[in-house]
């Protein structure tokens, strides 16, 4: 059966939201982890290793002291702003996953009429994604679009000449890899003909990854998102030798764990949608073959380690190149990635008019 | 409290008074025109920018609901994410956050922009009033319709089919926009470079 009345659809998506945003929220606190412990594998450190064995306590620990923390406000400030930022950050980070599939549509039966009689299941068939919509692209986009304010609001109302510089920058450089961001995910919009992600997953199904004929549209995803998100080499927004540390320097306690966490938070979201659009998203083997239930533990366990590879060359990155400066990183975003999305699309364009359906 | 409120919103939709959607609408309708109006009061520019956001967002809730998803993204990743960006970073470039007393010499503007508020609200009315007022909540589509006719798909056939003229001379129009934004700014060359800052020392 599928989910039809309102209630049932509103009473799913609720269901599969509060997963959604607890899941993200355990995987801000592990990636910190696993970006402390890899850091410190590339430098030939140890890293966190204290608290629980091999360190797996130390998010906890970090969490609690970030809580006790004392909380500090500019005298400055514009109050308001300053303390309304970091959920403006976060809250962008948590819903852009909503229109991403997970994993193939399960089976969920649920007893209804509990201690009547003639009680029985019911079983729906629950899409794995908490909304399936025919613009889930553009939802993307205009999300990672909006998520921009937070920090612009967090450097201008610090009141605080470096935050308000972190701001400025971060706004700059937002706008300009924004666009070619849009342009990379039109390729496989056009080679699939669709928006919805479902959808482009469906078709990776039926043919094969994008990232086969998208490689370029791949990597200035990829490039693009590192500069969205701000992490190294792009950090530019919280440059320390520059600017001490952008647009949170005059943030603490749980605020500043706010902005940590939306960091980390769109790493994963950034990293979860390239698996979606070029990495065959929830797809492998022995899909088709296995039973219902355990074909969507599968896909999720397929979702997870692709994801969890992207994740980790970002880290890898990081350990590995300097920042850029910041005339090098607007030049590169302009005139290298810009020039080069715009000729992917023409081409996939072109390809996909000459070649039609062949190219599946 | 709240569980009065709920029933009574139940008997007000079981009574067939107000459909789920109305009730909404009107729930949107006070947000949209009370963050106009707040952006109009704020004396803060970077505040009254982020009313017009909020505004914004509540337009774009408005097209999902008259079944226009695609206008909605684009009512928010074009106006939210792109042009109001640009407007808080000037705002902010130019530490322009304060508004000054308005000038004397735009003093006689204010009755006028009233006097032309007022008709624009005369002719809006006029136009409901004469096609003989408006339904509590809009007529439901034909179902088949209504699920397609905002679809990317259809607006992308439509835009490059009925209405490709104004669609070409739309992009020429904003082509003609951004080529004279570069013409305007390029005279920054007789300003110091970084190159020539540098050689000074």
């Amino acid at each position: 059966m599928e989910l039809q009345t309102f209630a049932e659809v509103a009473i799913a998506a609720a269901v599969k939201s509060v997963i959604l945003v607890a899941v993200l929220l355990t995987s801000f606190a592990y990636m910190t982890l696993l970006e402390r412990k890899v850091m410190a594998f590339l430098q030939v450190r140890l890293g966190p290793n204290r608290v629980g064995p091999g360190g797996f306590f130390q998010p906890v620990a970090d969490g609690l002291k970030l809580f006790f923390k004392e909380e500090l406000i500019p005298a400055e400030a514009d109050r308001i702003m300053f303390v309304l930022a970091p959920a403006i950050t976060v809250i962008p980070a948590l819903i852009i996953l909503a229109v991403v599939p997970f994993g193939p549509p399960l089976n969920v039966c649920i007893p209804t009429a509990i201690g009547q009689p003639d009680w029985k299941w019911v079983c729906y068939n629950v899409p794995l994604a908490v909304a399936d919509l025919n613009v889930g692209m553009l939802y993307i986009l205009s999300v990672a679009s909006i998520a921009v304010y937070g920090i612009v609001l967090a450097g201008w109302s610090s009141a605080n000449k470096y935050a308000t510089m972190g701001g400025i920058r971060s706004t700059a450089q937002m706008v300009s890899y924004e666009i070619a961001l849009g342009l990379s995910v039109v390729g496989p919009t056009l080679m699939v003909g669709s928006l919805s992600l479902r959808e482009i997953t469906q078709w990776q199904a039926d043919h094969y990854w994008l990232v086969l004929t998208q490689p370029i549209g791949a990597i200035i995803y990829f490039l693009a998102t590192l500069a969205e998100v701000n992490r190294a080499p792009f950090d530019m927004p919280e440059a320390e030798q520059e600017l001490t540390a952008g647009y949170h320097t005059e943030y603490s306690g749980m605020k500043f764990a706010l902005f940590f966490m939306a960091e980390y938070i769109k790493m994963v979201a950034v990293s979860a949608v390239g698996v979606t659009l070029f990495f065959g998203g929830y797809l492998g083997p022995f899909l088709d073959v296995v039973p219902n239930w355990m074909a969507a533990i599968l896909g999720l366990l397929y979702f997870f380690i692709k994801t969890f590879v992207l994740l980790v060359v970002m880290i890898w990155i990081r350990g590995t190149l300097p920042r850029f400066r910041y005339d090098q990183l607007m030049r590169f975003g302009w005139k290298v990635m810009l020039p080069l999305a715009l000729a992917n699309v023409a081409v996939t364009a072109v390809a996909v008019v000459l070649f039609g359906g062949r190219l599946g | 409290m709240s569980k009065v409120i709920l029933s009574s919103l139940q008997l007000v939709i079981a009574s067939g008074f107000m459909t789920l959607e109305l009730i909404i609408f009107l729930a949107l309708a006070v947000i949209a025109v009370a963050a106009a109006i707040a952006m109009l009061a704020s004396s803060n520019a970077i505040y009254s920018a982020l009313f017009l956001v909020l505004n914004f967002a509540v337009v774009s809730v408005f097209y999902l609901i008259l079944n226009a998803p695609f206008i909605a993204m684009v009512q928010v990743t074009v106006y939210a994410g792109a042009i109001m960006v640009l407007f808080i970073f000037v705002i902010m470039l130019l530490g322009a956050e304060r508004l000054r007393r308005p000038d004397s010499r735009l003093a006689w503007q204010q009755p006028l922009a009233i006097g032309l508020g007022l008709a624009l609200l005369g002719v809006a009315v006029f136009g409901l009033l004469s096609r003989g007022g408006v339904a509590a909540s809009p007529q439901p589509l034909n179902p088949e319709v209504a699920l397609t006719f905002g679809s990317p798909r259809e607006i992308g056939r439509q835009l490059f089919t009925g209405y490709l003229f104004p669609f070409e001379v739309t992009s020429i129009l904003l082509l003609v926009a951004m080529v004279g934004a570069i013409v305007l700014t390029k005279d920054e060359k007789k300003r110091p470079t970084l190159k020539s800052q540098t050689s000074k020392k």
